[in-house]
C-alpha cells in the first residue's frame, strides 16, 4: 500500500471514529427533520384554531354571501344591533374581533371608514382577507352603478402563459426555470457548505498534528506534500460518507414521518399557498409527472460531469489553503485573520449566485463570477442547468485548473515551512518569506 | 565503507539567516556519534536535513555510500526533541501506522511491535489511547516507534528528557545494544555526562559552524593540558611549593583530600615529564594523590565554544 493510501486511511478513520462525527452524522438529520415537522405541526395547530368574527353591516351593501364560513373562520351577523350594543356583546363573548361597516353616502367614503375591533391585535392574514372581501364587493357595486355587465367583464379577463422555446426546438416552461434555479442553487450551496465544513476540518487536523508535535515524526517518514494531500482526501471521503448518510436518513425519515403524520408535500404546499393559487398550480402542472419530465430535459450528463469537476476543483483549491492556514498557526484562535480572505470569495460566490444567476443566468455579472476561479465553482454550478456556452465553460475550467495547481503549490510551500514553526503568530509578511525558502 | 553517513559542505539559509555554514561531518559505521552544540547552533537544522524534512541549499549527503534519496527514510529512525503522538489514537494502531509509513508490511510491523512491547512490558497498553498514558509511558512508545523498523541510522535528539533515572538507564542500555547490533547512532544532547557515557565520536556545532569533530578520546588528548592534581604529606610545604613554582606552572588546587597537607594543580612545562614531577614529589614527602586532569566532555564543550566566540 502506498504511503498516500496509508495516510488517507488514517485520516478517514480518525475522522469517522470521532465521537462528534458519529453524533453529528446521525443526530443532525433527525434534528433537521424533527424541527421541520415540529414547525409544520405547530403552525398547523395554530391555524386550526377557529376564529369567530362578528360583522356589523349598517351600510346594507354586504350580505351573508360575502362572509361565507371557512374551515378556520366563522362569521356571525350582528347587523341588527347598534354599534355600541354589538361592541359590548362582542367584548363579553369569545370572539376574535368585530368588523364594523358604517352607513355612508358614497362607496368612496365607506371604504375609508370601515373599522375592526379586537382585544389582541389581529393577524395580518385575517385583515388582508377581510380587505379583499370588502374590495371585491365594493368593486362589483361600483361597476353595477356604472352600468357594466359583470359577466361581460369576466369574459374580458385573460390569463397569459408564454411558452418558452430555445432555437433547437426544445420546449420548456416557467416550471423548468424554477427547477433549474433549484438544482443550481442546491449544488452551489452544497459545495459551499462542504468546503467550509471539511476545509476547516482539514485545518483543525493540521493544527492538532502541530500541537501534539507528532508532525516531525511523520514528515521524517513521508513528504509534507503527501501528508497534506492525504489529509485533504481523507477528510473529503469522510465528508462524502457523512453527506451520503445524511441523504439516506433524511429521505427515509421524511417518508416515515410524512406517512405517520398523514402529510404529503402537496398538502403542505397548499396550506402555505392558499387554495386559489393551488388550483392554478394543479392546472399548469399535472404534479410529479411534469416535474419528472422537466428534470429529464436538463443536461443531466453534462451537469453531473461539471458538478464532479467543480466540486473537486473547488474543494481541493480551498482545503489546500485551509491546510496552509492550519500549518501557519499554533492554535485555532490564531486562524481568524487568515480565515476571512478565504471565506469572503466563498460567501460572495453564493450571494452573487443567488442574486444574479436567478434573474439573469447569462448576464455579465454571473458570467464574470463564473469565470473567476475562486467563485467559479459555486457560480458556474448554478449557471450550468440554464445552459452555458462551451467556451465559457472551457475558460472557467482551465482557469480553475491553473489556479488549483498554483494554490496547491503555494499552500504546500507554506505548509512545509509552517508545520515546523512554533511560537510567534506569523504575519502575511512572514508567509511571503516562507514562500522564498528553499525546500 | 568506514562511514555510514558523510555530510559534505552543507549550507542552509532561512531568509537572511544562515543556519548552517559549510558543515561537513563523518559518522563512522557502528558508532555512537554525539552531535553537540549550544542552543540555536544549528543542530536541529542539520538533523532535519539528514531526515530530508528540509533540503540543504548546497552540499551533499551520502548514506552508506549512496547519495541521500527519499527511499532512505526507511533506513533512518528519528526521535525528535519535541516528542508527540496522536493523543486520541490507540497506542497499537498508532504504532502500526507509523511502522507502515516507514515501509513495514502489516505482518512485519505487528511482529516487531510485539517484540518491543513485550520487551518493555507494555503490551497491556496496546488498546489504550496516548492521552491515557503518563509522559514517561508515552516516551517509551515513542522510543519503540523510532527503532522498530531496524534502521541503519538512528537519530536521537535529547532521548532522556522526560524519563526518570531508571528508565533513562534502560533507554541508554537499549541504545548501546542497538549499536552493538550494527546500528549507527547520532545522539544530540546537552547532558554531557551521557555523552561521556555513550559517545565514541563527537561533533560540535557552534554558530552554524562545525568547530570540532573526531573520536572522543582523541579530542580529549588534544584538549589535555598536562596538568596533574598533586597531594603531598610533607613537613616543609612552603618550601616545596616554592620549588615547584620555579620548575612547573602551579595553580590553586580544586580538589579535596582526606589528609591535611599540600594540595596543588601542577602543569608540566616544556622539557618536563610526569616522571620528573613524581620523582621530585617522592623525594619531598608522602605522595597521597597524583592524577592527570583529563578534560571531560563538559570542559571540552565550554572551552571550544568560548574559544569560538
Amino acid at each position: 500500500m502506498s504511503k498516500l493510501n496509508i495516510i488517507i486511511k488514517r485520516e478517514f478513520f480518525a475522522k469517522v471514529r470521532n465521537k462528534s462525527f458519529i453524533v453529528m452524522t446521525f443526530l443532525s438529520p433527525l434534528l433537521m427533520v424533527g424541527i421541520g415537522f415540529l414547525v409544520y405541526f405547530l403552525s398547523k395547530k395554530n391555524n386550526e384554531k377557529i376564529k369567530n368574527i362578528v360583522y356589523v353591516d349598517h351600510s346594507g351593501i354586504f350580505s351573508k354571501d360575502d362572509f361565507k364560513d371557512r374551515k378556520t373562520v366563522k362569521y356571525e351577523d350582528y347587523s341588527d344591533l347598534t354599534f355600541e350594543d354589538a361592541k359590548s356583546k362582542v367584548k363579553q363573548g369569545k370572539f376574535y374581533g368585530m368588523l364594523y361597516i358604517p352607513k355612508q353616502d358614497s362607496l368612496e367614503l365607506l371604504v375609508s371608514s370601515i373599522e375592526f375591533y379586537s382585544s389582541a391585535s389581529p393577524s395580518v392574514g385575517t385583515i388582508e382577507s377581510l380587505e379583499r372581501k370588502i374590495e371585491s364587493r365594493l368593486r362589483e357595486n361600483k361597476l353595477n352603478n356604472l352600468g357594466i355587465n359583470l359577466s361581460d367583464l369576466k369574459s374580458s379577463e385573460f390569463n397569459a402563459s408564454i411558452k418558452l422555446n430555445n432555437f433547437s426546438g426544445e420546449k420548456s416552461s416557467k416550471m423548468s426555470s424554477w427547477i433549474k434555479i433549484g438544482v443550481g442553487a442546491i449544488s452551489g450551496y452544497f459545495l459551499m457548505m462542504f468546503v467550509i465544513i471539511y476545509g476547516t476540518s482539514v485545518m483543525r487536523s493540521v493544527i492538532e498534528e502541530k500541537t501534539s508535535r507528532i508532525i516531525e515524526v511523520i514528515v521524517s517518514s513521508v513528504k509534507p506534500f503527501q501528508l497534506m494531500l492525504g489529509k485533504i482526501i481523507g477528510n473529503a471521503s469522510a465528508g462524502l460518507l457523512q453527506f451520503l448518510i445524511w441523504g439516506v436518513i433524511i429521505t427515509i425519515l421524511s417518508i416515515v414521518a410524512s406517512s405517520f403524520f398523514g402529510v404529503d408535500m402537496m398538502e403542505a404546499q397548499a396550506s402555505k399557498v392558499g387554495p386559489e393559487q393551488m388550483e392554478v398550480i394543479k392546472q399548469s402542472a399535472s404534479g410529479g409527472e411534469q416535474l419528472f419530465r422537466e428534470l429529464q430535459k436538463l443536461p443531466v450528463f453534462l451537469m453531473f460531469v461539471l458538478f464532479i469537476f467543480y466540486f473537486l476543483g473547488g474543494y481541493f483549491l480551498y482545503s489546500s489553503v485551509f491546510a496552509a492556514i492550519g500549518a501557519a498557526v499554533d492554535n485555532e484562535t490564531d486562524t481568524q485573520q487568515f480565515m476571512l480572505p478565504v471565506m469572503l470569495p466563498l460567501i460572495l460566490g453564493v450571494y452573487v449566485g443567488f442574486a444574479t444567476v436567478i434573474n439573469d443566468p447569462s448576464g455579465p455579472i454571473s458570467t464574470i463570477f463564473s469565470i473567476i476561479p475562486l467563485t467559479s465553482p459555486i457560480v458556474m454550478l448554478m449557471r450550468v442547468p440554464f445552459g452555458v456556452p462551451w467556451y465559457e465553460i472551457a475558460i472557467s475550467m482551465a482557469l480553475l485548473l491553473i489556479t488549483f495547481v498554483f494554490m496547491v503549490w503555494f499552500a504546500a510551500k507554506i505548509y512545509r515551512v509552517g508545520i515546523l514553526m512554533y511560537g510567534k503568530k506569523p504575519t502575511y509578511k512572514d508567509l511571503y518569506k516562507w514562500l522564498k525558502y528553499k525546500g | 565503507m568506514k562511514n555510514l553517513l558523510e555530510i559534505n559542505n552543507i549550507v542552509k539559509t532561512y531568509g537572511d539567516y544562515k543556519a548552517l555554514n559549510d558543515v561537513s561531518l563523518h559518522v563512522p559505521k557502528g558508532s555512537v556519534f554525539g552531535l553537540l552544540g549550544p542552543n540555536g547552533a544549528g543542530k536541529t537544522s542539520l538533523i532535519r536535513i539528514i531526515n530530508q524534512i528540509t533540503m540543504p541549499d548546497s552540499g551533499s549527503i551520502t548514506l552508506d555510500g549512496e547519495a541521500l534519496h527519499p527511499k532512505h527514510v526507511e533506513h533512518i529512525g528519528y526521535l525528535p526533541e519535541e516528542r508527540g503522538l496522536y493523543k486520541s489514537m490507540k497506542v497499537g494502531e498508532q504504532a502500526m501506522y507509523l511502522a507502515q509509513l516507514k515501509g513495514l508490511s502489516t505482518k512485519e510491523a505487528k511482529q516487531r511491535l510485539k517484540y518491543w512491547f513485550e520487551k518493555f512490558d507494555i503490551y497491556s497498553w496496546w488498546n489504550k489511547k496516548i492521552q491515557e498514558l503518563s509522559k514517561g509511558m508515552a516516551q517509551k512508545v515513542q522510543f519503540i516507534v523510532t527503532v522498530m523498523h531496524k534502521p541503519k541510522l538512528l537519530i536521537f535528539d535529547e532521548p532522556f528528557s522526560g524519563f526518570d533515572p531508571i528508565n533513562a538507564q534502560l533507554i541508554a542500555k537499549e541504545i548501546l545494544q542497538l549499536r552493538d547490533e550494527g546500528a549507527t547512532i547520532i545522539f544530540s544532547t546537552h547532558r554531557m555526562e551521557s555523552v561521556e557515557e555513550l559517545c565514541d565520536y563527537i561533533g560540535l556545532i557552534d554558530k552554524s559552524n562545525l568547530i570540532l569533530e573526531g573520536k572522543l578520546d582523541d579530542i580529549k588528548r588534544e584538549f589535555r593540558t598536562n596538568t596533574f592534581q598533586v597531594g603531598l604529606d610533607t613537613n616543609n610545604a612552603g618550601e616545596v611549593e616554592e620549588k615547584l613554582r620555579t620548575n612547573f606552572e602551579v595553580t590553586e588546587a580544586d580538589f579535596k583530600l582526606l589528609n591535611e597537607g599540600l594540595r596543588l594543580n601542577v602543569k608540566l612545562t616544556q622539557g618536563n615529564s610526569a616522571n620528573d614531577l613524581l620523582s621530585y614529589l617522592t623525594s619531598e614527602g608522602q605522595v597521597r594523590h597524583f592524577v592527570e586532569l583529563v578534560p571531560d566532555a563538559n570542559d571540552i564543550f565550554i572551552q571550544a565554544v568560548n574559544k569560538n566566540s
